[in-house]
């Protein structure tokens, strides 16, 4: 189970817990969250710019574009 | 200019600069966001006006305030483009009087309805008073907007909630969904209905803006639901139960105050939603993000996307709307805490002075259209053209492209 956060507002999304009301329901993995998705909280940033939180996530390989 | 206040502020500085330099900061407009709430006031200052002098145009006060008085100030006091340090930056942000500074608002919004809903009920005011004060009142809920803007950018529950509230009122609750999920991540292209393109006139824009900012909406919220697995048609449909609140609000209206005052109550919504797209028209025309090299994907929005304005008057009484630059790099970043971005690009003078161009679209094109180009280094084909004024556009401009412009330039001011 990995995190990501959002590199401009903070925003992590955790795979353990979703987000439910993006219709994430609690456990969907990172790679079941669409591309176009964007940062539910300030929207300016999308999926794919998203970092992995330190803790435990360096396994998965999120994409990282500037 | 600005009132100095001696206030609490660097109890809070736990940095660890040399106390001797560090340099005192107080905020300068801390109680000047106070005079905001002088616009939800305004109906109530119509009526003692007309009752202390019988003149019935002061059923207009508000918009002689919004396109009078506001302009002529910004003229009058100028610019400001002092920002508040980084260091104090996390310290403004949490103090909650600013926050109250909002909240204050809307009771004050819903007062000055009820007041209009009497006088045009009871206040035998005829048509072309009923008119004004309906006008004002379109002053109040399109300035509402906002204040529910601020609110909508929020994390908190009941902020976003509040903003509803303050939606309600011109039933443009689909705002701070499309505001939120559509605009910020399409601004300064092609695509976002609520941004204005070089060769657009605001009468070419209102229905665009209106109509695509709605079916954005729509067509967000619908894709959320999908997600979640549950039909759009329920009152979890963040849409609907905005929606709901404005025919709540409008149904209780007409049943207290009766069906008379129906055409007013559609006057003051419609004049305040158009409000808020002139507002809308003037921050991004003629902007445009590039494509990244080689992807399908716009350029991260910059300072450069978004026109600003330091003119004091006009941001006090919009909540430093007007550093957009700064709003659209950090949309959670509370009013107080907005900075001035010296590369992004400049409006001759501020919102309020603006929307009274941009009625009148010769004087508009007059005023914009060559500091457009002028941002873009003379090369005309890296803004966002109107489709239809295209080949007009690049006639008239497309002559003297400058190598290497990137649109980071600072357009002339005045």
């Amino acid at each position: 189970m990995a995190a990501f956060r959002c590199p401009e507002c903070g925003y992590v999304y955790d795979e353990r817990t979703g987000n439910p009301r993006e219709g994430f329901p609690a456990g969907t993995a990172w790679a079941d969250v669409p591309d176009h998705w964007n940062c539910p909280d300030c929207g300016v940033r999308d999926k794919v710019d998203f970092e992995p939180v330190a803790d435990g996530a360096e396994t998965s390989s999120p994409p990282t574009r500037g | 200019m600005s009132s100095v206040t001696a206030d609490e502020a660097h109890d809070h500085d736990h940095h660890q600069e040399g106390a001797v330099n560090a340099p005192e900061w107080t905020d300068g407009k801390r109680y000047a966001w106070l005079l905001g709430l002088i616009v939800p006031l305004t109906p109530f200052i119509a009526w003692g006006l007309v009752e202390a002098t019988g003149l019935g145009v002061f059923w207009w006060f508000g918009p002689m305030i919004v396109f009078g008085l506001m302009p002529a100030l910004d003229l009058i006091i100028g610019t400001d483009a002092e920002n508040p340090p980084d260091r104090v930056l996390a310290w403004l942000e949490q103090d909650r009087y600013y926050r109250w500074c909002t909240y204050a608002y809307l009771p004050l919004q819903y007062a000055s309805l009820v007041l209009a809903a009497w006088l045009w009920a009871d206040g035998d005011l005829g048509i072309v008073g009923n008119i004004g004060l309906a006008v004002t009142v379109g002053c109040v809920s399109g300035i509402a907007i906002n204040t529910a803007h601020e609110l909508g950018h929020k994390r908190d529950k009941a902020e976003k909630w509040l903003s509803k509230v303050a939606l309600a009122q011109t039933g443009y609750g689909h705002f701070f969904i499309e505001h939120n999920r559509g605009h910020h991540v399409r601004v300064s292209t092609p695509e976002d209905p609520a941004s204005s393109r070089l060769g657009e006139s605001f009468y070419a824009f209102w229905p665009r803006t209106v109509s695509g900012s709605l079916r954005s909406a729509w067509e967000l919220e619908s894709e959320r639901l999908q997600r979640v697995g549950t039909s759009r048609w329920t009152l979890k449909n963040d849409l609907l139960n905005a929606w709901l609140m404005s025919v709540v609000l409008f149904g209780a209206l007409l049943a207290i105050f009766g069906i008379g005052i129906a055409p007013y109550l559609a006057i003051q919504a419609v004049f305040g939603f158009s409000l808020l797209e002139v507002v809308n028209y003037l921050e991004h025309y003629g902007l445009k993000r590039q494509k990244r090299e080689g992807e399908d994907r716009y350029e991260r929005t910059q300072p450069s996307h978004s026109w600003n304005s330091n003119n004091v008057a006009s941001n006090v009484f919009l909540y430093h709307l007007q550093r957009h630059s700064d709003h659209h790099a950090h949309p959670l970043r509370r009013y107080q805490a907005l900075r001035h971005f010296d590369e992004a690009p400049e409006l001759p003078t501020g919102y309020a002075g603006m929307i009274v161009l941009a009625v009148f679209p010769p004087l508009w094109r007059r005023v914009m259209d060559h500091r457009v180009i002028e941002h873009y280094g003379g090369d005309v084909t890296l803004a966002n053209i109107q489709p239809r004024k295209r080949a007009k556009v690049l006639r008239k401009y497309g002559g003297t492209p400058t190598p290497g412009a990137t649109g980071g330039g600072t357009a002339a001011a005045v």
